[in-house]
């Protein structure tokens, strides 16, 4: 994975062909794959390894691992969703709480849709666009489409989407296998990597000191309703965790200045 | 651990409580677009509802792991967790040296430990 990073990492973060006119969709949809060689697809690829190997070790098959990372494309969700089975949670519990999870996604397409250009009325591709919504995608999407053609941005975001499907598949059919090959050692480092990701991840997107304080209480909550509430711990996690970061940080009003860079 | 079987009704269990429950969302978020506030406080306390939710995940999975995560004592799963938290702020918030050195930190700590 080291070796990987490094590869990567050398590779200019602006593709040359930024530069060149837009042509055809599939010229800008061809654009949007250059996003498989970069920067956020290895660290993609990273989290994704974790997520093939904690799935293994949750007793799932390589099939039903690619088929969750396929079809959810949002690796929280995926993860609860696996800890929620594997603690034989009943299928409404754990689709209560990857519900739960995955609301962060709503606000996230929102926000994304005006982006595409809003020309294609095609609703298969919109679906298709908004299947893909997911933080490395909305990220890049944020940071590369207003400066792209109108028209050839719905393209290109599906390109994006395409790379970044193809890396988490890849990364975690290579998981899945590596986990039961490799030392002991290295299996548990796959499986650091994920809970690292995700926290990096919340401390990089987060955008106010509610979002701060909700980590912050997310962090010490779990441990002790692991303890008190084992089974509904996460969602206690989440809901006491949140409401009461969601009301301090609005008490405190003042502060939410202080995070904008 | 074979708590979800091979066949067809190991898949609608992934596709009900993984598929569904997530992408209901992405399919509301098209549907009512930009009518929607999404500054506006009810979406401030969901938002932070699923952060503490996604913290709290995280936390849980470094302090009570299963598998191979378990054999690493607890010590080294928070030391390499946190170093790699230090990481990513060091290099400039950049995610891929703090979740390739956290893992690094962990196997390094292993070896020297053994």
């Amino acid at each position: 994975m080291a070796e990987h990073d490094t590869k990567v990492d050398r590779e200019p973060e602006q593709p040359a062909a930024e530069a060149a006119p837009s042509g055809s969709p599939w010229g800008a949809f061809g654009r949007g794959l250059l996003l498989a060689f970069s920067v956020p697809a290895a660290v993609l690829f990273g989290s994704a390894l974790g997520f093939g190997a904690l799935a293994r070790d949750g007793g799932l098959s390589l099939a039903q691992a690619a088929f969750i990372t396929a079809s959810m494309q949002a690796l929280p969700n995926q993860v609860v969703l696996i800890d929620q089975l594997a603690r034989n949670e009943t299928v409404l519990a754990a689709a209560l709480a990857v519900a739960v999870t995955a609301v962060r996604l709503l606000p996230m397409t929102v926000t994304l849709v005006p982006l595409l250009g809003g020309r294609d009325r095609r609703p298969m591709l919109a679906l298709l666009a908004v299947h893909f919504v997911a933080v490395t995608n909305w990220v890049e999407a944020r940071r590369r489409l207003p400066s792209t053609a109108l028209q050839a941005r719905l393209p290109r975001y599906l390109g994006f989407g395409v790379a970044t499907t193809a890396v988490a598949l890849t990364g975690t059919v290579a998981g899945h296998i590596a986990a039961g090959h490799v030392p002991t050692v290295v299996a548990a480092a796959l499986l650091l990597m994920t809970p690292l990701y995700f926290l990096l991840s919340l401390l990089a997107t987060s955008q106010s000191r509610v979002d701060l304080v909700a980590i912050a209480m997310g962090c010490g909550l779990a441990p002790l309703l692991h303890v008190v509430a084992p089974g509904f711990d996460l969602l206690a996690t989440g809901l006491i965790g949140g409401t009461l970061a969601f009301l301090l940080g609005r008490s405190g009003r003042g502060g939410a200045d202080e995070l904008s860079e | 651990m074979n708590f979800l079987n091979d066949g067809l009704g190991g898949y609608l269990t992934l596709f009900l409580a993984g598929f569904l429950a997530t992408e209901v969302w992405r399919w509301l978020g098209l549907a009512v677009g930009s009518r929607l506030d999404v500054a506006g406080a009810p979406f401030q306390w969901v938002r932070a509802v699923a952060t503490a939710l996604v913290a709290g995940l995280v936390t849980r999975i470094v302090l009570f792991p299963a598998g191979a995560l378990a054999a690493v004592a607890l010590p080294v799963r928070v030391g390499a967790f946190a170093g790699g938290v230090a990481l990513y702020l060091l290099a400039r918030r950049n995610l891929a040296a703090g979740v390739g050195g956290g893992a690094a930190l962990l196997i390094g700590a292993q070896l020297l430990l053994q």
